[in-house]
């Protein structure tokens, strides 16, 4: 390990000071987690703001000013206003049902990102299983659509709950198939693997070279599964109003609201962390310290190149955002069969063939594909 | 050590939970309450709702769900195949080779068959 290790640092910082290290480890334990739910709940507040602005001078306008400098207040105060607006249960509906709907996709969006790295070890726990809990922890993101659809007793909500969960089981194929061959690459799941292995050479070593099939699969199957346009019928407004969404207000509306953003953003950081090596410069950093004749183990230099890797991903990621929101004001809604055809007789099809293809060439040129 | 890291996991899933209920809880001392039966009427294009929505009707996508069944319990079996080939060599490919083409063969039948047809 050659990159900061926080947590070790502190555990020595409470051990030097008399603490027994197991304490000291429990009491580090929500540390890392309250960053990271600090920095999913930042990042979608700061997509929904990329989504005003961009979308505002996609139609020559300004957007959002006067909340802030160039409007950077305006998701604060998107949130109070949702936090303290009246919240309606309708009367026909199930309560528990409609409002658990909300809050079982929220948690599940909020619960992958436990094994998003940062940095080689700013993670909250590199679990061995990495990007197949990702996509396990997703798959309950339907049931909760379905649960808000179905109890909302409307009609709209119905329709727009059971589109909802055709389309994430029907994209979701693609994207565990485009995540196997990357995982095939790097001979493990685990997201930190998975980024160490994109490292030797900076932007020549990405897998995004290797893997350019499995990357445009990914980024479409993203695309559905976040729910965005062109693959947007779950709330397609001018068939359904909104969807599953339509009975919501207030807090149960800001649990979607803000579920949907942070998928927007988990999926922005997938991207990067499987296809765009992660929190990797596009230069080798490594040799950038050899050439300076630092030691690796300078505490100045871990600090600047941990800081570094981490604009580096959020730079990945929102520039993976700023291509959601352009393709909103570019490209149409497609049909609801056009969609399906798109996922089992495209997207399946390819995603096997580029699984075979990714073995293939393991077992020709093992160097160059991970061994 | 296989199972290291996941009392993580466990934790971060009660503080995921903690941060919606925290949101609704806030939002409940905040808020103001509903007032007048107006309030809960189901919307419907502005329009006296006709019927409700718990009703029987053709979920026209449960074949897909079937298909989606079948590939993602297939997606699951390949996972272990795809992190321990480096180790498994020619062999497991051509296994993973019949593997995949006999799903496949189950694609085209439900494909010919007009399963993945939304009609």
């Amino acid at each position: 390990m050659t990159g900061i290790d926080l947590q070790r640092s502190f555990i020595d910082l409470f051990s030097g000071l008399g603490i027994d290290p197991e304490v000291a480890r429990v009491m580090w334990m929500p540390l890392p987690m309250l960053a990271v739910v600090t920095i999913a709940t930042v990042g979608a507040l700061a997509a929904t703001w990329l989504e005003r602005k961009i979308s505002a001078a996609a139609q020559q306008r300004i957007g959002p000013e006067y909340a802030g400098p160039f409007g950077l207040a305006i998701p604060a105060a998107d949130v109070v206003k949702l936090l303290i607006k009246q919240t309606v249960v309708p009367a026909n509906a199930d309560p528990l049902l409609f409002v658990l709907g909300p809050v079982i996709v929220f948690i599940s969006v909020f619960l992958s990102f436990l094994v998003i790295p940062f940095g080689e070890n700013l993670v909250i726990s590199n679990v061995a299983t990495g990007i197949f809990l990702v996509i396990a922890i997703s798959s309950i993101a339907p049931i909760g659509l379905l649960m808000s659809g179905y109890s909302s007793n409307n009609k709209y909500s119905l329709l727009g709950g059971l589109r909802a969960a055709a389309q994430s089981i029907s994209y979701e194929i693609p994207l565990a198939l485009a995540a196997l061959a990357v995982a095939m690459m790097s001979n493990g799941l685990s997201t930190v693997e998975i980024v160490e292995q994109q490292a030797d050479l900076g932007i020549l070593s990405w897998n995004v070279w290797r893997q350019p099939i499995g990357f445009i699969i990914f980024i479409i199957a993203a695309l559905a599964e976040c729910e965005r346009i062109p693959f947007d019928l779950p709330e397609a407004e001018e068939e359904l109003v909104a969807g599953y969404q339509t009975e919501y207000s207030g807090v149960n509306f800001m649990l979607f609201y803000g579920a949907s953003y942070a998928n927007l953003f988990l999926s922005a950081l997938l991207v990067a962390i499987l296809y765009l090596g992660g929190w990797e410069l596009p230069f080798p950093i490594d040799k950038v310290a050899e050439l300076l004749s630092i030691p690796e183990t300078n505490p100045i230099w871990q600090v600047v190149a941990a800081f570094l890797g981490a604009t580096v991903i959020l730079l990945k990621a929102f520039a993976f955002i700023f291509l959601a929101i352009l393709l909103r004001w570019t490209v149409p809604r497609v049909r609801i069969d056009q969609l399906l055809d798109l996922g089992w007789k495209f997207l399946l099809p390819i995603g096997l063939a580029n699984l075979l293809l990714t073995a293939a060439l393991k077992l020709a040129f093992p160097g160059a594909f991970g061994g | 050590m296989v199972l290291q890291g996941y009392g993580y996991l466990l934790v971060f899933t009660l503080v995921c939970i903690l941060v919606p209920s925290l949101a609704l809880g806030l939002s409940w001392l905040l808020r103001p309450k509903a007032v007048g039966p107006g309030n809960f009427t189901t919307y419907e294009s502005g329009c006296e709702p006709i019927g409700g929505a718990w009703i029987q009707f053709n979920i026209r996508y449960y074949m897909f769900a079937l298909a989606f069944v079948i590939f993602d319990v297939e997606t699951v079996f390949l996972y272990p195949w795809a992190v321990a080939f480096n180790q498994l060599g020619l062999f497991a490919f051509i296994e993973a080779l019949i593997f995949i083409a006999i799903l496949v063969l189950g694609l085209v039948y439900a494909w010919r068959k007009g399963a993945l047809e939304w009609s």
